[in-house]
């Protein structure tokens, strides 16, 4: 077995995550979070919520998002969640997660088809109407919605007033880093 | 230069001046003015040259519906033409250039136009720029471009930003005038999320610029009061410089916000204007009305302004346009114009009054019965000339002359989906007709209602209106009391026997225009626009088309709802193509999207491809390569002789899994995967309902539900989409699950002779044939990281793609190459891989172009007809079945020197070069450094069949007749011996 | 123009991927149709100024395909239900 491990990089390219700081607003890159959609197969939604309920995962309602202990999710489409996970402790998430649901769900990493930023701070709303039409300042929280930012298909999530994720294609890192920060900067 | 024509009050900050450039010369005004305000202030009348004629002109209002004063504001790259001086907001340093004449303002060469202004008339351009038909482009329409036009363009790059947004809310109001701020504070008031969006840069509309009282404070102060109290509701947002430019489907609105256009540039980071979408629950339009002039002999020069606006520049800019000044009115307003100069100290010298009786102002010269005939006065007004209502003329020295032929409510925005307005007798004027528009209501002027306590109280009745319908409760409006003076007009358009009257001034449009149009039946309004260009450019007729339309009303004979009006579209005034564009501009036209060797290669020196929002690797420089071809030979036949890696990343990757995914793919392929074994890839050929091919790639079998597949990089979206497609309405009860893993993994492809020594040193498993034969699929490990392995090979060489997770591939792209070193391993771009597929005789996306079938690839074979799949029927018409059919095939020179064309056609030895003798195309060429020549893949007809063929490949473009033979698509290896390797 | 999805509630019609007539649901079985009937199923379609039942897919959304009833003479939106419950009402459960 060759002897070597190869080293990750974040989204954005680096060896560690960026922060930028930009007035109000603190936008993070977070590479420690580790993803997987789980969809129910046809017919197993009661198994897949037993087995949801016994490993704390939630299966939050359409255009919500909800924390557990160990695992978050998010809706995505009826029937399918993407879950968040510590990556130091689940980085093969799916690897986690298969035996508690056997065949009820069809479950696919998704760790790195997504670079996710924290955007933290008072008045988000005043930030992302420049880039998303989502009616963020109406959003309960743990409202989570698709939405397109500067072409890009991204997931945004409230988790509070004042902190908010959003996951874009990891490919476009940096192009919706720029378009944060040029945001960031036009209203701040 | 001191503000001669300056008086007092006004809403503008005297403690504070600002200098100014107009056309060179250095001016003074004061935070709150216009730059047509100022210059007014400062004696210059003059600013601009009309558009055919190049008459002498000066402002005619002091808004957003100017059509003479356009000036180009800025210099150097900033500068931007056709800007109207009555709303571009004064700034210190700001700088504007008069437009459309030569060499001066003053002196106008082009003024010649105006001399021979009987040629020039309606219908001038079609007349006389016909034939011949040659001439349109190259000499009429250089011509009449140099001659006729407005503003010019720098052609250097602008500067500035822009950017787009979004917003919502319950309310959106439009216009702060006393409707729109009576409504904002009813709606602001009940909670609800209001946008209160004008054009100016100062809230309150006509309440600035009038001197009459809301309960006992000025106009301008009970809007100030207003305005502070709705910055204090958190759920109102005041935008003002922002023009709600369109109404579109659903409540939604645009609008542009000019955020830095007040500023000499914008703040650092800053947009110099924003486009917002408005996504609301209810509009309430409250855009006030517009004034509309009388037509009469030479109405056009500096001086001659709507009444109102002569009004406007005395309360709200301290500015006596003239130091003698006329009324020429049909209304009541014209008089409160003249009372209002009065008070002022302005010398008003006579009152001219159209009207027989009514109201006689007290202490002003009030001539009742009269008429303007004319005017007088070069670059300017002097005096004008008097017909009383005993038939004698006088001529009055004058030089300013305000006109009001009454007011024209602004229902531009409510007809943006075509409905339209309604004419009403007592005001003499169109008002919006019943809505077409869901969930817009009208209030105020825009209404119809032009008294200020109509105003206030018609926009608290729809904001309440609209609350009710959003289930909201308004509390009680406070209304001050205001003026509510009835509307006394007797319409009267324009002086009986003037011909030269200006009705259109930004387009030269007169009286005698449409008595013309008129004469040769272009009576319809549309034709009458079309003909006349009455109503056309920047100020898209704000003053002018009701007038046109009452005159052509009188030339037929009909009433004027009769004769008909225009509809308004959007935008409600010019909109910067910047502002649309947002940033999209540049390099940030669109987002990129980098694979995961990207900083690898950009260390490398590779050139970049753009293939979608894709960047990839084309070739890879190496030093002393000085041709792009040097660098993609090289790679070719690296990679042949040894081993090439190649990022492969943006191929489409869909995870699908459920119990039913192997016999969903057997729908949506032609060929069947149900049967391919776990741990096996298979070649898959998508094609469209209609039988031609739409997408192909392999899918492997991952386990027993669980199927990888991919996508051609150019359709990862598109059959994504088909296939969501296929498995919600199609085939709704399938237990099959889909999701794109395309960036979850970096990929490569690893191919030649060596690309099994040089996997297997970095992966953990044996590789060996045995162990991982030809179409072989599996997960692996790499180090001990998970990883995926594909044995497939688009080259024809000894082949495998290897994933891992994309965080790792910028290690995996250098762990690669260490371990290649040994083996000279390269990494080969995109022109390589073309170059190797072509060579091999793969179809890519110019063989998929969308027309061709299975059978014209050569793989016919693959449709099976022993199962339903998309296509599958189709695919079998008569015509798409032929033996003689195109099929697939490859072309080599004959001279092995020769050159073949991108684009060339196959024709027969001998044949003339026409469509008829066409037998097909070159669809893929490449040089091939392989075989040392050029080679080709194209489509011909019985093609299969004339392997060994001697033809031509002509390409008429590039002048090109190469004799060519047709051999096998497979240059290389067509046995496979070496994929099996 | 906003579309009311049956699960999100309104959202602008740009999220969407407009594909044509929900006349596409009723696809044939390709082992006992024709080529007419396929003929028919591929190329005719209805083009009524008014009320007409249309395919959009959610793409920048829930990826849900639609259908939606709309009024094409003034872009009024008169019903709109997930496709997929519409294919089902149509008989396409296997």
């Amino acid at each position: 077995m060759p002897d070597f491990i190869l080293n990750p990089i974040t989204a954005l390219g680096h060896a560690t995550p960026e922060v930028d700081i930009i007035g109000p607003w603190t936008i993070t890159e977070r590479a420690d979070v580790a993803l997987a959609s789980l969809a129910v197969r046809r017919g197993r939604l009661g198994d897949v919520q037993t087995s949801a309920a016994a490993v704390g995962l939630p299966l939050p309602a359409a255009g919500a998002s909800a924390s557990g202990a160990l695992y978050s999710a998010f809706w995505m489409t009826p029937e399918m969640w993407m879950v968040e996970a510590p990556f130091a402790s689940h980085e093969d998430i799916r690897a986690h997660l298969l035996p508690a649901f056997g065949d009820a769900a069809s479950i696919t990493e998704q760790t790195d088809a997504w670079v996710r930023f924290d955007l933290a701070g008072a008045d988000l709303p005043r930030l992302l109407e420049r880039l998303s039409n989502f009616d963020l300042a109406k959003a309960a929280a743990g409202a989570a919605t698709r939405t397109v930012m500067e072409h890009l298909g991204c997931y945004l999530i409230k988790r509070t007033d004042t902190l908010v994720t959003v996951y874009g294609p990891r490919s476009s890192a940096q192009s919706l880093h720029h378009a944060l920060i040029v945001a960031a900067q036009s209203v701040l | 230069m001191s503000q001669s024509n300056r008086i007092s009050g006004g809403l503008i900050d005297r403690s504070q001046t600002l200098r100014f450039h107009f056309d060179g010369l250095p001016y003074l005004g004061h935070p709150g003015d216009t730059l047509a305000s100022a210059l007014l202030a400062n004696g210059v009348r003059l600013m601009g040259r009309s558009f055919k004629y190049h008459r002498p002109r000066g402002p005619i209002s002091a808004g957003s519906e100017e059509p003479n004063a356009l000036v180009e504001l800025r210099s150097g790259a900033r500068q931007e033409p056709n800007t109207r001086a009555t709303v571009a907001e004064l700034f210190d340093g700001l700088t504007a250039q008069s437009q459309n004449r030569w060499p001066s303002l003053k002196f106008d060469a082009l003024a010649i136009n105006d001399r021979f202004n009987s040629f020039l008339t309606a219908g001038f351009y079609y007349k006389t720029f016909m034939w011949p038909a040659s001439f349109w482009e190259k000499v009429y329409e250089p011509i009449i471009r140099r001659a006729a036009g407005l503003g010019s363009l720098t052609k250097l790059e602008d500067p500035d930003t822009y950017d787009k947004g979004f917003l919502h809310c319950d309310i959106l109001i439009i216009g702060a005038g006393p409707a729109g701020l009576s409504a904002a504070l009813t709606a602001g008031r009940s909670g609800a999320r209001v946008i209160l969006a004008d054009e100016d840069f100062r809230m309150g509309g006509r309440l600035n610029a009038e001197t009459f009282e809301l309960g006992d404070q000025a106009g301008s102060a009970w809007a100030d009061g207003a305005v502070a109290e709705l910055s204090s509701l958190p759920n109102v947002r005041l935008m003002t410089r922002t023009t709600v430019a369109g109404a579109f489907d659903h409540g939604i609105y645009g609008a542009v916000e000019r955020v830095s256009d007040h500023l000499i540039e914008p703040a650092p980071g800053k947009p110099r204007q924003t486009f917002w979408r408005i996504y609301s629950q209810r509009a309430i339009l409250t855009g006030g009305a517009t004034e509309r002039p009388i037509a009469f002999e030479n109405n056009d020069r500096p001086g001659i302004m709507l009444a109102g606006s002569l009004r406007a520049y005395a309360n709200r800019w301290g500015v006596a346009v003239g130091d003698k000044t006329a009324i020429f009115t049909n209304n009541d307003d014209g008089l409160r114009t003249a009372r209002d100069l009065q008070s002022k100290g302005v010398d008003v010298v006579a009152v001219i009054d159209s009207r027989e009786g009514g109201e006689l102002l007290p202490g002003i010269r009030h001539l009742r019965g009269a008429e303007v005939m004319g005017s007088a006065g070069r670059l300017g007004l002097s005096s004008i000339t008097v017909r009383h209502a005993d038939g004698k003329t006088e001529v009055i020295k004058a030089t300013a002359l305000g006109v009001s032929g009454g007011w024209n409510p602004n229902v531009n925005i409510t007809s943006h989906h075509r409905s339209r307005p309604i004419w009403r007798d007592d005001i003499a004027a169109f008002v919006p007709g019943s809505g077409e528009i869901a969930n817009l209501s009208v209030a105020g002027a825009a209404a119809g209602t032009l008294s200020t306590h109509g105003a206030l109280v018609t926009g608290d009745e729809v904001a309440r209106a609209a609350l009710a319908s959003l289930g909201l409760t308004a509390t009680a409006a406070n209304l001050p009391k205001a003026e509510d003076a009835p509307v006394r007009i007797t319409p009267m358009w324009y002086v009986k026997g003037s011909n030269r009257a200006w009705i259109d001034s930004q387009n030269d449009v007169t009286v005698k225009d449409i008595k013309l149009a008129h004469q040769e039946n272009f009576t319809s309004v549309e034709h009458l626009k079309r003909y006349t260009t009455l109503g056309m450019a920047t100020d898209q007729g704000k003053t002018s088309n009701v007038l046109g339309l009452a005159v052509m009303a009188g030339l037929t004979g009909k009433s004027i709802p009769d004769t008909g009006t225009t509809v308004y579209r959007p935008p409600y005034t010019p909109v910067a193509l910047g502002a649309l564009g947002g940033r999209g501009r540049g390099q940030e036209f669109k987002p990129f999207r980098l694979t995961p060797s990207h900083k690898w290669a950009q260390e490398q020196g590779a050139v970049f491809v753009e293939v979608g929002y894709w960047l990839r690797t084309q070739w890879l420089p190496k030093a002393g390569e000085t041709t792009w071809r040097d660098s993609v030979d090289r790679e070719v036949l690296a990679t042949r002789k040894s081993v090439g890696i190649c990022d492969v990343t943006t191929l489409g990757k869909i995870d699908i899994q459920g119990t039913d995914a192997g016999a969903f793919l057997d729908k949506v392929y032609a060929n069947t995967f149900s049967t391919l074994a776990v741990g096996k890839c298979r070649y898959g050929l998508m094609l469209r309902e209609d039988g031609m091919v739409f997408d192909d790639g392999t899918t492997a079998r991952m386990g027993q539900n669980e199927y990888v597949t991919t996508t051609t990089t150019a359709n990862a979206v598109t059959v994504f989409r088909h296939l969501e497609f296929c498995r919600q309405v199609l085939w709704p009860d399938m237990d099959v699950q889909l999701i794109s893993t395309t960036e979850a993994w970096a990929q490569f492809s690893v191919a030649g002779p060596n690309a099994r020594k040089l996997l297997q040193k970095v992966v953990d498993q044996d590789i060996s044939d045995a162990a991982f034969p030809y179409m072989g699929a599996g997960n692996i490990t790499v180090g001990g990281l998970r990883a995926r392995l594909f044995r497939i090979s688009f080259s024809g060489e000894l082949a495998y793609e290897i994933a891992v997770p994309t965080r790792y591939g910028d290690a995996m792209i250098r762990k690669l190459m260490e371990a290649g070193a040994e083996f000279d391993a390269v990494v080969y771009g995109t022109e390589a891989l073309g170059v190797m597929r072509i060579e091999k005789g793969h179809v890519a996306g110019n063989e998929l172009n969308g027309t061709s079938t299975a059978l014209n690839m050569g793989l016919g074979k693959m449709v099976s007809r022993k199962k339903d799949s998309i296509g599958m029927v189709l695919s079998q018409r008569e015509g798409m079945t032929r033996d003689d059919g195109l099929r697939l095939v490859g072309v080599k020179p004959v001279n092995p020197a020769a050159e073949l064309k991108a684009g060339s056609h196959f024709l027969k030895t001998g044949v003339a070069a026409k469509a008829e003798n066409d037998d097909g195309w070159l669809t893929s060429l490449v040089y091939s450094p392989h075989l040392g020549h050029y080679i080709a893949l194209g489509y011909l007809k019985d093609g299969s069949n004339r392997i060994g063929e001697k033809m031509r490949a002509v390409n008429l473009l590039a002048g090109t007749d190469t004799e060519i033979e047709i051999v096998s698509p497979h240059f290389i290896d067509p046995e496979g011996e070496r994929l099996r390797a | 123009m906003i579309i009311h999805h049956p699960i999100l509630g309104p959202r602008d019609a740009q999220e969407f991927v407009y594909l044509g007539d929900a006349s596409l649901i009723g696809r044939p079985d390709g082992l006992t149709a024709s080529i007419e009937d396929f003929h028919n199923y591929t190329y005719l379609r209805d083009n009524p100024a008014g009320a007409h039942r249309e395919l959009w897919y959610h793409e920048q959304g829930d990826r849900s395909w639609l259908v939606v009833t709309r009024n094409t003479v003034t872009h009024e939106i008169l019903q709109v239900e997930l496709a997929r419950d519409v294919a089902r009402a149509e008989g396409r459960s296997k």
